[in-house]
């Protein structure tokens, strides 16, 4: 095991290091309520204007391991996740040790006094807190000691870095949804350890909150599933059919959540959107089928297992060409892996998902905004394509809070695609054909169940068919008909969310990354540039790729394919793909169930150009 | 001369007008593609009665949707109602993809066919839960007791020691389709034999009255892969050369077994020169007593026939659709405006976020 290390200095020069820049670790048993104390903290710092990202580690587990919750502050708004920490709060015992050897030297460690936490080492200052005491002197009921006991360390905290007791109580009223009774008994607890701190002269110098302006102003705090779920109900959702997986349950939960309010008829008061919990994934990609191709907008969440089981219907899906949406908010794998941790390892499994020859649309939202946008998107692309759309979430982004833009209402009209209705077919004779490429783009007509016109109907099938959909074994209509669905993949690279570049004058080495891994790039860019290494970034936001990769690629000597998983998926689609580049892409791919952090890539990219210089 | 005959054949069609049905429409509007499975099939016959049911239905085809799994049984929906949707999908998974087209528009008809081995082996799962669901479907079990179309395996539904000749002696008990809805709540459940015209055509029309799933199990002899040897009254025909038939290029041509109106019981010689006993539920039998479902089922088990009929109905359960609460309207008729929030209901969202 490598030996604490301080990591590298910020990379703003001259900065009060300590005020509203470092990082807070809160180790604590799963299962012992400490969701309510981090996200209470979460809030109340964000509320204070003060740029903040809460990332939940935790086991797959009900009770009883260990669980951190690791909030960075940063008033520069770098939010990926810091390696090292300097404030510790311990709250389980079994943690102790492996938690120390975080520490920055300089830290602060506060800990639940009855833990066997060793002061050994003298470069840090400890603080033990008589949780059990304050919470019998708060004088709460005993069936609620145990829940609040966690608010001992929000209150220690509070008055040690000079978080607003006002923010607190907002964060709790907030939490308990307006309800004052609960939020009250909580706050009571946070007074009490408040009140302990202060009498017991812990204001340390080296680190500070302050209320601050300038970033946070007109944002939302959520979590990208939450986001998702909006974006799918805002973009025209009718059926939504899952099975419980983490990290990917509180997508459709949150859809069963809102849709009440966002989805009632209000001439009538009945829903306009059904939530499913189906037996099996298979069953719920199954029903999206189904409704996607009755001409429902229709979606299924799901993580790595779950995709694996879909395989046979998404093979389906592309080739019979039925419109159809899964989000996969992606897990580490293979097999049940890490359930609880993030990863970007389904890179492959969702592009090329089925038997035969496959490719599928993939979208990847690097943020909440981009959640909500593409939850409406992905419907868009799956109706205009008639084909299945993925949406690649993961764990840190699905799960974990973050600063956002808030969502932006849209009433622009749904892009439903070529559908074709009784006057359609009045008008030409009820002459069409189902795999007809009548405008040379790939993309045929259909017409729906339940079209009022005898010409209307077509048979859908997994076999042979040719243009008609008639079952045919015939070379020449297979052939004829797997080119049309080449075109088809090439009208998608146009139509999906173009990359987001970023390129400076002068610099020639490129980083090309995905989704959540946006936070860690950014800052490991501006930790490079204050070295004096520029570096350009195109942030990828969709398979098939586009004629910007290509030219991206071709204005870097060098360029980085930086994601979370082991064999650098992106990267071999990337050289499959753009084979006359394949030399200048250099493979960065890191799993290790923890989201990328800043440290991690600026150094990898260092080294290898340093590598290569040698 | 042919002109001649053309015209007599109008002539005569014009003083005898072609039989129509309620929305005038004759009975060759509801036929579907010719038919490529073997001759004498089962599901042929079956197939057959579709049409016949839904013609006399009179049956607005444009708003039915046909939904199967794959097998030689999944073919089918090809082959009759052209003017509707249909849609083969994966084997063993018909019941999801019905599933959601029901929710998607609620005012489809829906029918799904399955196989034996499409329903009680690989999709029992989804069989049973879209019966527990009590999903608006008419869901029709062609069952031959073998996998037709990857030929001749046992399926679940193959009877305890029956023999195969690929296979040998089938040593397990079979699950039984109606036994099996009945179990997971089925709302309706029946038995019939692609045989028996009068008897099959009122159950399907019945189920098409029915407000849930309404459960067809539908005796189907294949007749390519039932075969046995020690049969005395085998078809000799293209077995003689003893040919593998997994290699086999030539199948034998037979006549769907038809049987005549029976009263109590019926012995039907099957195409492999073996038989089966089909018994007819007693008139007395209350269809919506379950108990009595279950007993009568379960003693017609034991007296290795099987019975035939309406066997349980409950007309009073609520079917999934409702449970759902979802608009009148279908979800695919609603207009745009009603498929997203308003922009104060969203900003309502937004404002609890901030
Ligand atoms: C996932 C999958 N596994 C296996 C098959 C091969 N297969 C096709 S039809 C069939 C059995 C069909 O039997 P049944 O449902 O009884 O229909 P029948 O042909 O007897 O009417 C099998 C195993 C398949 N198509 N898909
Ligand atoms: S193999 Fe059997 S089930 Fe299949 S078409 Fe032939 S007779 Fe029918
Ligand atoms: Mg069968």
């Amino acid at each position: 095991m490598s030996v604490a290390v301080r990591e590298a200095p910020v990379v703003v020069p001259d900065a009060p290091a300590a005020v509203n820049d470092f990082a807070i670790n809160v180790a604590t048993a799963n299962g012992s309520g400490s969701q309510t104390s981090n996200g209470v903290l979460l809030r109340a710092l964000f509320k204070m204007g003060i740029p903040i990202n809460g990332k939940n580690l935790f086991p797959s587990n009900i009770q009883g391991l260990p669980t951190w919750y690791i909030i960075r502050l940063s008033k520069d708004g770098f939010l990926a996740r810091r390696e090292m920490t300097d404030i510790q709060v311990c709250m389980n015992g079994r943690t102790v040790a492996e938690d120390m050897e975080r520490v920055v030297p300089g830290g602060i460690v506060i800990y639940d006094d009855s833990l066997p936490v060793a002061n050994n080492r003298k470069d840090v200052t400890y603080y033990a807190m008589p949780v059990k005491d304050l919470v019998k002197e708060a004088g709460l009921p005993h069936a609620l000691r145990d829940y609040v006991a966690n608010m001992v360390y929000v209150g220690v905290l509070a008055e040690l870095l000079g978080i607003e007791p006002a923010e607190i109580e907002a964060a709790l009223l907030h939490h308990f949804e307006g309800k004052e009774k609960a939020a009250g008994l909580n706050m009571a607890m946070v007074e009490r350890a408040i009140e302990w701190t202060s009498g017991h002269d812990m204001r340390n110098e080296s680190y500070r909150v302050e209320r601050m302006t300038g970033f946070n102003e007109g944002k939302i705090l959520v979590d990208g599933n939450t986001a998702g779920a909006l974006g799918a109900l805002a973009g025209g959702l009718s059926l939504a059919s899952w099975y419980p997986i983490t990290p990917s349950s509180s997508l459709a939960e949150s859809i069963e959540k809102y849709a009440p309010a966002l989805r009632t008829d209000p001439d009538t008061d009945k829903a306009t959107v059904a939530v499913i919990q189906a037996e099996d994934e298979l069953s719920a990609i199954g029903m999206v089928v189904g409704a996607g191709w009755t001409g429902a907008r229709a979606m299924t969440c799901t993580s790595g297992p779950g995709i694996s089981l879909m395989s046979e219907f998404a093979g389906l899906a592309y080739f019979a060409e039925v419109p159809a949406v899964i989000w996969d908010i992606q897990r580490m794998g293979p097999s049940t892996g890490l359930p609880t941790r993030t990863s970007q390892g389904d890179i492959h499994a969702s592009y090329y998902l089925g038997h035969g020859d496959t490719r599928h649309v993939v979208l990847f939202p690097a943020n909440p905004a981009e959640c909500f946008e593409f939850g409406r998107v992905a419907f868009d692309l799956a109706e205009e394509l008639q084909t299945l759309v993925f949406v690649l979430s993961d764990l840190d982004l699905g799960m974990n809070m973050h600063i956002s833009e808030p969502f932006e209402y849209s009433d622009a009209p749904f892009r439903r695609g070529k559908v074709l209705s009784a006057e359609d077919l009045e008008e030409r004779q009820g002459s069409w054909g189902r795999y007809m490429d009548v405008d040379g783009d790939g993309v045929a007509y259909r017409t729906l169940p339940g079209t009022r016109h005898n010409m209307a109907a077509y048979f859908t099938r997994g076999t042979g068919h040719n243009e008609y959909g008639y079952y045919s074994e015939r070379p020449e209509d297979w052939e004829q008909n797997l080119e049309r669905l080449k075109r088809k993949f090439e009208t998608a690279r146009q139509m999906v969310p173009p990359p987001i570049l970023d390129e400076v004058d002068g610099a020639d080495v490129g980083i090309i990354s995905l989704g959540s891994n946006h936070d860690g790039v950014e800052e490991a860019r501006a930790r490079l540039a204050a070295t004096g290494l520029t570096t350009n970034y195109l942030r990828l936001r969709a398979l098939p790729i586009d004629e910007s990769v290509r030219s991206f690629i071709d204005r870097n000597k060098t360029v980085f394919v930086i994601e979370a998983n082991s064999d650098g998926q992106l990267h071999s689609i990337l050289t499959t793909e753009e084979p006359a580049q394949a030399l200048k892409l250099v493979s960065m791919a890191k799993c290790d169930g923890l989201p990328l952090s800043a440290r991690y890539i600026a150094e990898q990219v260092r080294k290898a150009l340093e590598e290569e210089l040698i | 001369m042919s002109t001649r005959t053309r015209t007599d054949a109008a002539a005569r069609r014009a003083a005898r007008p072609a039989k129509t049905n309620r929305i005038g429409l004759e009975k060759t509007s509801y036929r579907g593609r010719p038919s490529t499975l073997c001759k004498g099939c089962g599901h042929d016959s079956i197939s057959q009665r579709i049409v016949n049911a839904a013609w006399e239905m009179g049956l607005d085809q444009t708003q039915v949707v046909k939904l199967s799994g794959i097998g030689c049984s999944s073919k089918t929906p090809a082959y009759y109602l052209g003017w509707s949707h249909g849609f083969n999908s994966l084997h063993g998974r018909m019941p999801s993809v019905a599933t959601g087209a029901i929710i998607a528009n609620a005012s489809l008809e829906v029918i799904g066919v399955s196989g034996d081995g499409d329903t009680a082996s690989i999709g029992i799962g989804q069989f049973k839960h879209a019966v527990r669901r009590n999903l608006p479907l008419i869901y029709i079990v062609e069952n031959n007791g073998v996998y037709g179309l990857t030929k001749g395996q046992f399926s679940a539904t193959a009877d305890e020691g029956q023999f195969l000749k690929y296979q040998g002696v089938n040593d397990l008990p079979p699950l039984d389709i109606c036994m099996e809805a009945l179990t997971a709540n089925a709302t309706f459940v029946a038995r019939s034999f692609a045989g028996d015209m009068k008897q099959l055509e009122a159950l399907l029309k019945a189920a098409m009255n029915h407000r849930g799933i309404a459960v067809l199990d539908i005796i189907s002899p294949c007749v390519t892969f039932n075969n046995h040897d020690t049969s005395t009254k085998s078809y000799g025909f293209g077995r003689a050369n003893e040919i593998r038939l997994h290699d086999l290029s030539f199948v034998p041509e037979f006549e769907e077994i038809q049987i005549e109106e029976y009263e109590d019981e019926i012995e039907v010689e099957l195409h492999d020169g073996g038989s089966i006993i089909l018994k007819k539920i007693d008139p007395d039998h209350d269809p919506k007593d379950r108990t009595a479902a279950y007993n009568v089922i379960q003693q017609s088990l034991d007296e290795q026939k099987l019975i035939t009929g309406l066997l349980y109905i409950n007309e009073e359960e609520p079917t999934f659709t409702e449970l759902l609460d979802l608009t009148d309207t279908p979800l695919t008729h609603l207009p745009d405006e009603k498929l997203r929030p308003s922009r104060e209901a969203l900003e309502g969202v937004m404002a609890t976020l901030a």
